[in-house]
Protein backbone atom coordinates (compact mmCIF):
# COMPACT_ATOMS: atom_id res chain seq x y z
CA UNK A 1 0.00 0.00 0.00
CA UNK A 2 1.66 3.19 -1.14
CA UNK A 3 -0.67 5.09 1.10
CA UNK A 4 1.24 4.19 4.26
CA UNK A 5 4.63 4.63 2.62
CA UNK A 6 3.74 8.12 1.45
CA UNK A 7 2.37 9.10 4.82
CA UNK A 8 5.32 7.85 6.87
CA UNK A 9 7.77 9.38 4.41
CA UNK A 10 6.17 12.76 4.99
CA UNK A 11 6.24 12.30 8.75
CA UNK A 12 9.91 11.37 8.78
CA UNK A 13 10.94 14.07 6.32
CA UNK A 14 9.11 16.83 8.17
CA UNK A 15 10.64 15.68 11.44
CA UNK A 16 7.22 15.12 12.99
CA UNK A 17 8.41 11.60 13.74
CA UNK A 18 11.83 10.04 14.19
CA UNK A 19 10.67 6.46 14.49
CA UNK A 20 7.88 4.53 12.82
CA UNK A 21 6.95 1.11 14.17
CA UNK A 22 5.17 -0.80 11.46
CA UNK A 23 5.14 -3.91 9.34
CA UNK A 24 7.31 -5.08 6.47
CA UNK A 25 7.09 -8.07 4.19
CA UNK A 26 8.40 -11.17 5.94
CA UNK A 27 8.95 -14.71 4.78
CA UNK A 28 6.27 -17.29 4.12
CA UNK A 29 3.62 -14.73 3.23
CA UNK A 30 3.79 -13.23 6.70
CA UNK A 31 4.47 -9.67 7.75
CA UNK A 32 6.97 -8.82 10.47
CA UNK A 33 7.49 -5.74 12.60
CA UNK A 34 9.94 -3.14 11.34
CA UNK A 35 11.42 0.01 12.82
CA UNK A 36 11.87 2.79 10.29
CA UNK A 37 14.01 5.81 11.15
CA UNK A 38 14.89 7.20 7.72
CA UNK A 39 12.53 8.60 5.10
CA UNK A 40 14.19 6.55 2.35
CA UNK A 41 13.34 3.35 4.24
CA UNK A 42 9.63 4.18 4.36
CA UNK A 43 9.22 2.11 1.19
CA UNK A 44 9.68 -1.00 3.35
CA UNK A 45 6.39 -0.43 5.12
CA UNK A 46 3.29 -2.36 4.15
CA UNK A 47 -0.18 -2.71 5.54
CA UNK A 48 -2.48 -5.49 4.39
CA UNK A 49 -4.27 -8.59 5.73
CA UNK A 50 -0.94 -10.28 6.51
CA UNK A 51 -0.20 -7.59 9.12
CA UNK A 52 -2.15 -9.31 11.88
CA UNK A 53 0.53 -9.27 14.54
CA UNK A 54 -0.19 -7.30 17.68
CA UNK A 55 2.74 -4.90 18.06
CA UNK A 56 1.43 -2.72 20.89
CA UNK A 57 3.96 -4.37 23.20
CA UNK A 58 6.80 -2.35 21.69
CA UNK A 59 5.37 0.88 23.04
CA UNK A 60 6.31 0.24 26.66
CA UNK A 61 9.80 -1.15 26.00
CA UNK A 62 12.26 1.16 27.70
CA UNK A 63 14.45 1.63 24.63
CA UNK A 64 11.40 2.74 22.63
CA UNK A 65 9.84 4.79 25.42
CA UNK A 66 12.95 6.96 25.30
CA UNK A 67 12.25 7.95 21.68
CA UNK A 68 10.39 11.21 21.81
CA UNK A 69 8.64 11.33 18.44
CA UNK A 70 7.30 7.99 17.38
CA UNK A 71 4.36 6.63 15.49
CA UNK A 72 2.94 3.12 15.40
CA UNK A 73 1.09 1.57 12.49
CA UNK A 74 -1.75 -0.12 14.27
CA UNK A 75 -4.10 -2.88 13.21
CA UNK A 76 -7.30 -3.42 15.17
CA UNK A 77 -5.70 -5.73 17.74
CA UNK A 78 -2.89 -3.27 18.35
CA UNK A 79 -5.39 -0.45 18.81
CA UNK A 80 -7.34 -2.36 21.44
CA UNK A 81 -4.13 -3.27 23.23
CA UNK A 82 -3.08 0.37 23.23
CA UNK A 83 -6.34 1.29 24.96
CA UNK A 84 -5.92 -1.49 27.51
CA UNK A 85 -2.28 -0.56 28.17
CA UNK A 86 -3.35 3.06 28.60
CA UNK A 87 -5.95 2.02 31.17
CA UNK A 88 -3.15 0.25 33.07
CA UNK A 89 -0.88 3.31 32.89
CA UNK A 90 1.78 1.52 30.90
CA UNK A 91 1.81 4.04 28.07
CA UNK A 92 1.14 7.73 28.22
CA UNK A 93 -0.81 10.18 26.16
CA UNK A 94 1.31 12.30 23.82
CA UNK A 95 4.24 9.85 23.87
CA UNK A 96 3.33 8.44 20.48
CA UNK A 97 1.09 8.84 17.50
CA UNK A 98 -1.08 6.10 16.05
CA UNK A 99 -1.54 5.53 12.33
CA UNK A 100 -4.75 3.58 11.98
CA UNK A 101 -7.00 2.73 9.08
CA UNK A 102 -10.66 3.30 8.47
CA UNK A 103 -12.81 0.50 7.11
CA UNK A 104 -12.27 2.01 3.64
CA UNK A 105 -8.51 1.71 4.03
CA UNK A 106 -7.88 5.40 4.52
CA UNK A 107 -5.09 6.41 6.93
CA UNK A 108 -6.04 8.36 10.01
CA UNK A 109 -3.75 9.95 12.57
CA UNK A 110 -4.79 9.41 16.16
CA UNK A 111 -2.95 11.47 18.74
CA UNK A 112 -5.00 11.59 21.92
CA UNK A 113 -6.36 8.63 23.84
CA UNK A 114 -9.83 10.05 23.32
CA UNK A 115 -9.42 9.77 19.54
CA UNK A 116 -8.08 6.22 19.84
CA UNK A 117 -10.92 5.25 22.13
CA UNK A 118 -13.47 6.66 19.68
CA UNK A 119 -11.94 4.78 16.79
CA UNK A 120 -11.78 1.55 18.78
CA UNK A 121 -15.48 1.89 19.57
CA UNK A 122 -16.20 1.49 15.86
CA UNK A 123 -14.33 -1.84 15.69
CA UNK A 124 -15.68 -5.33 16.16
CA UNK A 125 -15.08 -6.72 19.65
CA UNK A 126 -15.41 -10.43 19.99
CA UNK A 127 -14.16 -13.73 18.70
CA UNK A 128 -13.93 -14.70 15.06
CA UNK A 129 -16.23 -17.45 13.80
CA UNK A 130 -13.55 -20.13 13.87
CA UNK A 131 -12.67 -19.50 17.53
CA UNK A 132 -16.33 -19.26 18.47
CA UNK A 133 -16.93 -22.68 16.92
CA UNK A 134 -13.93 -24.21 18.72
CA UNK A 135 -15.06 -22.74 22.04
CA UNK A 136 -18.53 -24.17 21.56
CA UNK A 137 -17.08 -27.53 20.60
CA UNK A 138 -14.99 -27.69 23.77
CA UNK A 139 -17.81 -26.48 25.98
CA UNK A 140 -20.11 -29.14 24.55
CA UNK A 141 -17.67 -31.89 25.56
CA UNK A 142 -18.05 -33.85 28.77
CA UNK A 143 -15.74 -33.01 31.66
CA UNK A 144 -13.55 -36.05 30.97
CA UNK A 145 -13.29 -35.19 27.29
CA UNK A 146 -12.30 -31.63 28.09
CA UNK A 147 -9.65 -32.83 30.52
CA UNK A 148 -8.37 -35.28 27.90
CA UNK A 149 -8.27 -32.55 25.27
CA UNK A 150 -6.30 -30.12 27.44
CA UNK A 151 -4.09 -32.83 28.93
CA UNK A 152 -3.05 -33.73 25.41
CA UNK A 153 -2.44 -30.09 24.47
CA UNK A 154 -0.55 -29.25 27.66
CA UNK A 155 1.62 -32.36 27.35
CA UNK A 156 3.04 -30.90 24.12
CA UNK A 157 3.96 -27.53 25.64
CA UNK A 158 7.71 -26.99 25.85
CA UNK A 159 7.45 -23.92 28.11
CA UNK A 160 9.26 -21.64 25.70
CA UNK A 161 7.07 -18.80 27.01
CA UNK A 162 6.55 -17.43 23.49
CA UNK A 163 2.93 -16.86 24.54
CA UNK A 164 4.13 -14.62 27.34
CA UNK A 165 6.69 -12.83 25.20
CA UNK A 166 4.21 -12.10 22.43
CA UNK A 167 1.39 -10.89 24.65
CA UNK A 168 1.30 -7.08 24.93
CA UNK A 169 -0.39 -7.41 28.32
CA UNK A 170 2.43 -9.55 29.81
CA UNK A 171 4.74 -6.75 30.89
CA UNK A 172 5.69 -7.63 34.48
CA UNK A 173 9.45 -7.14 34.93
CA UNK A 174 9.52 -10.30 37.05
CA UNK A 175 7.04 -12.95 36.01
CA UNK A 176 5.70 -15.48 38.52
CA UNK A 177 7.46 -18.26 36.61
CA UNK A 178 10.80 -16.65 37.42
CA UNK A 179 10.06 -16.71 41.14
CA UNK A 180 11.55 -19.75 42.82
CA UNK A 181 10.76 -19.08 46.45
CA UNK A 182 8.17 -20.49 46.34
CA UNK A 183 8.51 -22.27 43.02
CA UNK A 184 5.00 -21.69 41.72
CA UNK A 185 5.62 -23.15 38.30
CA UNK A 186 7.94 -26.19 38.04
CA UNK A 187 10.92 -25.58 35.78
CA UNK A 188 10.84 -28.80 33.74
CA UNK A 189 8.02 -29.00 31.24
CA UNK A 190 5.68 -31.78 32.23
CA UNK A 191 1.93 -31.82 31.81
CA UNK A 192 1.16 -30.89 35.41
CA UNK A 193 3.48 -27.89 35.46
CA UNK A 194 2.36 -26.83 32.00
CA UNK A 195 -1.24 -26.92 33.17
CA UNK A 196 -0.38 -24.76 36.16
CA UNK A 197 1.45 -22.32 33.91
CA UNK A 198 -1.39 -21.97 31.45
CA UNK A 199 -4.02 -21.59 34.17
CA UNK A 200 -1.89 -18.93 35.80
CA UNK A 201 -1.32 -17.10 32.54
CA UNK A 202 -5.02 -17.08 31.76
CA UNK A 203 -5.92 -15.89 35.25
CA UNK A 204 -3.42 -13.06 35.06
CA UNK A 205 -5.09 -11.96 31.83
CA UNK A 206 -8.59 -12.00 33.28
CA UNK A 207 -10.41 -8.90 32.07
CA UNK A 208 -7.26 -7.75 30.27
CA UNK A 209 -7.13 -10.06 27.26
CA UNK A 210 -8.32 -8.24 24.16
CA UNK A 211 -8.72 -11.57 22.30
CA UNK A 212 -6.13 -10.95 19.59
CA UNK A 213 -4.91 -14.55 19.76
CA UNK A 214 -1.29 -13.51 19.48
CA UNK A 215 -0.30 -16.14 22.08
CA UNK A 216 -1.58 -18.98 19.92
CA UNK A 217 -0.17 -17.44 16.73
CA UNK A 218 3.29 -17.35 18.26
CA UNK A 219 3.09 -20.82 19.81
CA UNK A 220 5.65 -23.01 18.02
CA UNK A 221 3.49 -26.06 18.74
CA UNK A 222 0.21 -24.46 17.63
CA UNK A 223 -1.50 -25.13 20.93
CA UNK A 224 -4.91 -23.45 21.18
CA UNK A 225 -3.90 -21.64 24.37
CA UNK A 226 -5.68 -18.48 23.26
CA UNK A 227 -8.94 -20.23 24.10
CA UNK A 228 -8.04 -20.12 27.79
CA UNK A 229 -7.63 -16.36 27.82
CA UNK A 230 -10.70 -16.02 25.58
CA UNK A 231 -12.65 -17.97 28.19
CA UNK A 232 -11.69 -15.54 30.96
CA UNK A 233 -12.36 -12.61 28.63
CA UNK A 234 -15.85 -13.89 27.82
CA UNK A 235 -16.57 -14.54 31.49
CA UNK A 236 -15.40 -11.06 32.44
CA UNK A 237 -17.83 -9.67 29.92
CA UNK A 238 -20.68 -11.92 30.96
CA UNK A 239 -20.35 -11.46 34.72
CA UNK A 240 -18.79 -8.06 35.10
CA UNK A 241 -19.75 -6.36 31.85
CA UNK A 242 -16.11 -5.60 31.20
CA UNK A 243 -14.62 -5.77 27.73
CA UNK A 244 -10.88 -5.20 27.68
CA UNK A 245 -9.52 -2.59 25.30
CA UNK A 246 -12.61 -0.42 25.11
CA UNK A 247 -11.94 2.29 27.67
CA UNK A 248 -8.77 4.04 28.80
CA UNK A 249 -10.24 4.68 32.24
CA UNK A 250 -11.51 1.16 32.85
CA UNK A 251 -10.69 -0.55 36.12
CA UNK A 252 -9.22 -4.01 36.22
CA UNK A 253 -11.85 -6.70 36.68
CA UNK A 254 -10.09 -8.60 39.45
CA UNK A 255 -8.88 -5.49 41.24
CA UNK A 256 -12.37 -4.09 41.65
CA UNK A 257 -15.68 -5.49 42.82
CA UNK A 258 -19.33 -4.74 43.18
CA UNK A 259 -21.28 -5.76 46.24
CA UNK A 260 -24.00 -7.04 43.93
CA UNK A 261 -21.70 -9.40 41.95
CA UNK A 262 -23.81 -12.49 41.50
CA UNK A 263 -22.66 -16.09 41.73
CA UNK A 264 -24.53 -19.29 42.48
CA UNK A 265 -21.86 -21.62 43.82
CA UNK A 266 -20.76 -20.19 47.18
CA UNK A 267 -22.53 -22.03 49.98
CA UNK B 1 -0.55 -42.14 48.12
CA UNK B 2 -0.61 -44.53 51.06
CA UNK B 3 -3.51 -46.85 51.47
CA UNK B 4 -4.46 -48.29 54.80
CA UNK B 5 -4.83 -51.97 55.51
CA UNK B 6 -8.41 -52.40 54.41
CA UNK B 7 -7.73 -50.36 51.25
CA UNK B 8 -10.65 -48.04 51.80
CA UNK B 9 -10.33 -44.58 50.34
CA UNK B 10 -10.00 -41.73 52.79
CA UNK B 11 -10.42 -38.35 51.06
CA UNK B 12 -7.74 -35.77 51.65
CA UNK B 13 -9.41 -32.39 51.84
CA UNK B 14 -7.54 -29.11 52.22
CA UNK B 15 -9.46 -26.16 53.63
CA UNK B 16 -8.25 -22.64 52.93
CA UNK B 17 -10.00 -20.44 55.46
CA UNK B 18 -9.83 -16.86 56.60
CA UNK B 19 -8.60 -16.04 60.07
CA UNK B 20 -11.49 -13.87 61.14
CA UNK B 21 -14.62 -15.82 60.29
CA UNK B 22 -14.24 -19.40 59.19
CA UNK B 23 -11.23 -20.22 61.35
CA UNK B 24 -13.05 -18.84 64.35
CA UNK B 25 -16.15 -20.70 63.17
CA UNK B 26 -14.20 -23.94 63.04
CA UNK B 27 -12.97 -23.18 66.54
CA UNK B 28 -16.56 -22.83 67.65
CA UNK B 29 -17.35 -26.20 66.09
CA UNK B 30 -14.72 -27.68 68.37
CA UNK B 31 -15.70 -25.85 71.52
CA UNK B 32 -19.33 -26.77 70.84
CA UNK B 33 -18.21 -30.42 70.79
CA UNK B 34 -19.68 -30.97 67.33
CA UNK B 35 -18.05 -33.94 65.63
CA UNK B 36 -17.07 -33.74 61.99
CA UNK B 37 -15.00 -35.66 59.47
CA UNK B 38 -11.29 -35.65 60.35
CA UNK B 39 -10.23 -35.68 56.69
CA UNK B 40 -9.85 -31.95 56.48
CA UNK B 41 -6.60 -30.08 56.90
CA UNK B 42 -7.26 -26.46 57.73
CA UNK B 43 -4.89 -23.77 56.52
CA UNK B 44 -5.40 -20.34 58.03
CA UNK B 45 -5.08 -17.18 55.95
CA UNK B 46 -5.43 -13.56 56.96
CA UNK B 47 -8.30 -13.11 54.51
CA UNK B 48 -10.03 -14.85 51.60
CA UNK B 49 -8.52 -12.12 49.45
CA UNK B 50 -5.12 -13.65 50.24
CA UNK B 51 -6.09 -17.09 48.95
CA UNK B 52 -4.31 -17.21 45.61
CA UNK B 53 -5.78 -19.55 42.99
CA UNK B 54 -2.28 -20.98 42.59
CA UNK B 55 -2.58 -22.35 46.12
CA UNK B 56 -5.60 -24.34 44.98
CA UNK B 57 -3.68 -25.60 41.97
CA UNK B 58 -0.78 -26.53 44.26
CA UNK B 59 -3.10 -28.41 46.62
CA UNK B 60 -4.29 -30.57 43.74
CA UNK B 61 -0.76 -30.88 42.40
CA UNK B 62 0.31 -32.24 45.79
CA UNK B 63 -2.34 -34.88 46.04
CA UNK B 64 -5.43 -33.27 47.55
CA UNK B 65 -8.71 -34.93 46.59
CA UNK B 66 -10.84 -31.96 47.46
CA UNK B 67 -10.65 -28.34 48.54
CA UNK B 68 -12.76 -26.08 50.71
CA UNK B 69 -12.38 -22.33 50.44
CA UNK B 70 -14.20 -20.39 53.08
CA UNK B 71 -14.30 -16.92 54.55
CA UNK B 72 -16.47 -14.15 55.90
CA UNK B 73 -19.91 -13.47 54.51
CA UNK B 74 -20.14 -10.51 52.11
CA UNK B 75 -20.06 -7.20 54.02
CA UNK B 76 -18.44 -8.95 57.01
CA UNK B 77 -14.83 -8.89 55.84
CA UNK B 78 -12.37 -7.79 58.51
CA UNK B 79 -10.61 -5.82 55.77
CA UNK B 80 -13.89 -4.52 54.29
CA UNK B 81 -13.52 -5.88 50.78
CA UNK B 82 -11.20 -8.92 50.70
CA UNK B 83 -14.03 -11.38 50.26
CA UNK B 84 -15.61 -9.30 47.48
CA UNK B 85 -12.35 -9.43 45.56
CA UNK B 86 -12.06 -13.14 46.27
CA UNK B 87 -15.59 -13.72 45.02
CA UNK B 88 -14.77 -12.18 41.62
CA UNK B 89 -11.60 -14.23 41.42
CA UNK B 90 -13.44 -17.47 42.14
CA UNK B 91 -16.14 -16.68 39.59
CA UNK B 92 -13.48 -16.45 36.89
CA UNK B 93 -11.26 -19.22 38.21
CA UNK B 94 -14.04 -21.74 38.66
CA UNK B 95 -15.23 -21.36 35.09
CA UNK B 96 -11.71 -21.55 33.73
CA UNK B 97 -11.04 -24.77 35.66
CA UNK B 98 -14.32 -26.17 34.44
CA UNK B 99 -13.29 -25.25 30.89
CA UNK B 100 -10.09 -27.30 31.16
CA UNK B 101 -12.05 -30.23 32.55
CA UNK B 102 -11.25 -30.08 36.25
CA UNK B 103 -14.03 -31.49 38.42
CA UNK B 104 -15.45 -28.48 40.19
CA UNK B 105 -17.47 -30.71 42.53
CA UNK B 106 -14.17 -31.19 44.32
CA UNK B 107 -13.85 -27.53 45.16
CA UNK B 108 -16.34 -26.11 47.63
CA UNK B 109 -16.65 -22.39 48.26
CA UNK B 110 -18.54 -21.16 51.28
CA UNK B 111 -19.09 -18.29 53.66
CA UNK B 112 -18.87 -19.42 57.27
CA UNK B 113 -19.02 -16.81 59.98
CA UNK B 114 -17.48 -17.08 63.45
CA UNK B 115 -20.93 -17.94 64.81
CA UNK B 116 -21.61 -20.75 62.36
CA UNK B 117 -19.84 -23.69 63.99
CA UNK B 118 -22.60 -26.05 62.94
CA UNK B 119 -22.45 -24.84 59.33
CA UNK B 120 -18.70 -25.54 59.24
CA UNK B 121 -19.26 -29.12 60.41
CA UNK B 122 -21.96 -29.51 57.78
CA UNK B 123 -19.74 -28.10 55.01
CA UNK B 124 -16.86 -30.40 55.91
CA UNK B 125 -19.07 -33.46 56.24
CA UNK B 126 -20.90 -32.94 52.96
CA UNK B 127 -17.63 -32.19 51.13
CA UNK B 128 -15.95 -35.31 52.48
CA UNK B 129 -19.02 -37.34 51.53
CA UNK B 130 -18.99 -35.93 48.00
CA UNK B 131 -15.29 -36.66 47.59
CA UNK B 132 -15.77 -40.14 48.99
CA UNK B 133 -18.33 -40.77 46.26
CA UNK B 134 -16.17 -39.18 43.55
CA UNK B 135 -13.10 -41.18 44.62
CA UNK B 136 -9.48 -40.07 44.52
CA UNK B 137 -8.54 -37.19 42.19
CA UNK B 138 -7.12 -39.61 39.64
CA UNK B 139 -6.86 -37.09 36.83
CA UNK B 140 -4.35 -35.08 38.85
CA UNK B 141 -2.66 -38.12 40.39
CA UNK B 142 -1.81 -39.41 36.94
CA UNK B 143 -0.14 -36.08 36.13
CA UNK B 144 1.70 -36.04 39.48
CA UNK B 145 3.09 -39.52 38.78
CA UNK B 146 4.29 -38.48 35.32
CA UNK B 147 5.78 -35.23 36.58
CA UNK B 148 7.83 -36.99 39.26
CA UNK B 149 9.15 -39.37 36.64
CA UNK B 150 10.03 -36.48 34.37
CA UNK B 151 11.73 -34.40 37.06
CA UNK B 152 13.78 -37.30 38.39
CA UNK B 153 14.51 -38.56 34.88
CA UNK B 154 15.94 -35.21 33.84
CA UNK B 155 18.35 -34.93 36.73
Amino acid sequence: MNNIQQKTKELLESGACTLIIGYEKGTGGKARPVFVRKAEHAAKLIFDESCDQNIAGYLYRQEIKNESKKAIVANNHTLKSIVELASENQIHEGDFMVLAFTAEGEIIELKSFEEIEKHVATLYHGLNDEDKATMQKIEAMTMEERWGFWENEFSKCIKCYACRASCPMCYCPTCTVEINQPQWIPVPSHTLGNLEWHVMRAMHLAGRCITCGQCAKSCPLDLPIHLLTYKVALDSEQYFDSVAGTSVCANNVLATFKTEDHENFIR
Amino acid sequence: METNNNNSFEPKVVAFVCNWCTYAGADLTGTSRIKYAPNVKIIRFPCTGRIDYMLLMKAFANGADGIIVSGCHPNDCHYTSGNFHARRRWMIFRNLCDFIGMDMNRVVFSWVSAAEGAKWAEIVNTTVDTIRQLGPATSFQKLIKNSVFEEVGNE
